[in-house]
């Protein structure tokens, strides 16, 4: 990896200070997407700004309407809280798939989201949930947000402090997951909501997270997993890899979109 | 070039490290504790974990920098005087390894494990290595080793 330097602030005022301050710097959450790249030579920020000296970015909160997880909470602090587990429990069992243990010891939700990578878990959670992302600069909401492959609607200095999760009254995630990594070769996320039925696929696009629309139309009026059984998304713009081909992806979608809603309940 | 300090098997260490310092590097070429070893080097086949405030991590996915302050436990830290841990013991009773390279990250990451869950079934021990690869041993005794090891340790 090249060189960089490295802060740690204590506050996110002072983070933003010190990106807005940097050359070509970056935010360091947990590491786990970035470091790998640097060592790629894929990324080399002049600066690295650590986050994890910021107490204020780490802990979940009860609501009232749901949850509120602060940026710097890492996979395992989501997977064992109680209280996700209480209110959102599909979000609890998402957080304890996601890689393996020592990875969910270090990777956290902000960094997994500002990343949206196209094979993510929680990208998935929070469009089925219709989450709102919450930053030092404003709050967007999860269908706003994830706009293409590694892209989202976050701004050169803008940093992710929270996203707030409502419940739903079901919810579940199924994913079909690469043997190796644990990423997703597809996942899908479904959710019975106030505002009706969510569908949110993750590993499968080449623009990453999407809602299939015909699929919450079909739940809106009948929440079974026949309901979404005959309802297939086109292989277009499908990813196709060694794992899977745009064909089997498209197959995988309705399949996990099937188990998902049954799971839910 | 910053210095970081950090308590590595209880004790106290100190060092002038470029921040792109792996903490994995930190501790095998400043510290020599080469028992934590670099497989994959992509944070996927285990072989580098040790404990970082309590829990496991992979050493070569985090900068020495980042462990500034922090507690971290590695291999060179279980034994007792020349006394075996339980569970490096349990992997010796029940031929856990072949090559042995993947060991000192099976055993961290078993003990990582055992702390939650002091009598982990099969499965759960078969879950819990999803970030820890054998390529000689086929995982059967170790899962066998990791067992016997949480008895051991129950006493």
């Amino acid at each position: 990896m090249y060189a960089f330097n490295y802060q740690r602030p204590d506050s996110v005022a002072a983070a933003g200070s010190a990106l807005g301050g940097s050359d070509d710097g970056k935010f360091l959450a947990g590491g786990m997407t970035l470091l790998p790249t640097m060592k790629q030579r894929l990324a080399s920020p002049s600066d690295l700004i650590d986050l994890s000296g910021i107490g204020d970015l780490v802990g979940i909160d009860d609501n009232g309407d749901g949850v509120v997880i602060r940026a710097m909470t890492t996979h395992a602090a989501v997977a064992s809280s109680s209280l996700v587990q209480a209110k959102i429990p599909a979000l609890a069992a998402l957080a304890e798939g996601i890689g393996d243990p020592a990875v969910r010891n270090r990777g956290t939700i902000g960094g997994s989201v500002a990343n949206n990578d196209p094979a993510a878990d929680y990208p998935a959670a929070c469009l089925g949930l219709g989450a709102t992302i919450v930053t030092n600069q404003r709050e967007i909401s999860a269908d706003d947000f994830f706009t293409g492959l590694f892209e989202t609607a976050l701004g050169e200095d803008e940093l992710i402090t929270a996203i707030r999760f409502p419940s739903a009254t079901k919810a579940a995630y199924q994913k079909f997951d690469n043997p190796a990594s644990r990423y997703a070769i597809v996942g899908v996320f479904v959710a019975q909501t106030a505002g009706g039925a969510r569908v949110a696929v993750t590993g499968a696009s080449q623009d990453g997270v999407f809602r299939a629309g015909e699929m919450e139309q079909a739940l809106s009026g009948n929440w079974s997993s026949d309901a979404v059984a005959n309802i297939a998304v086109p292989a277009d713009g499908l990813n196709a890899d060694i794992h899977a081909s745009a064909a089997y992806r498209a197959h995988l979608v309705t399949t996990m979109a099937k188990r998902a809603v049954a799971a839910a309940g | 070039m910053p210095t970081v300090s950090m308590t590595v098997n209880g004790k106290s260490v100190s060092a002038d490290v470029e921040s792109r310092t792996l903490l994995v590097q930190f501790l095998r070429e400043h510290l020599a504790l080469t028992g934590t070893h670099v497989g994959c080097d992509t944070s996927q086949c285990g072989a580098c974990v040790v404990h970082v405030n309590g829990v496991s991590a992979k050493s070569c996915t985090m900068l020495a920098i980042q462990a500034d302050g922090a507690d971290v436990a590695t291999i060179e830290g279980l034994d007792d005087n020349g006394t075996l841990h339980p569970m490096q013991e349990a992997f010796r009773d029940n031929h856990g390894l072949q090559c042995g390279f993947c060991t000192p990250g099976m055993v961290m990451s078993a003990l990582d494990l055992v702390k939650n869950n002091p009598s982990p079934s099969e499965q759960d021990v078969r879950e819990w290595l999803e970030g820890n690869i054998c390529r000689c041993t086929g995982y059967h005794n170790i899962v066998k080793a990791i067992q016997a090891g949480a008895a051991a340790m129950r006493g």
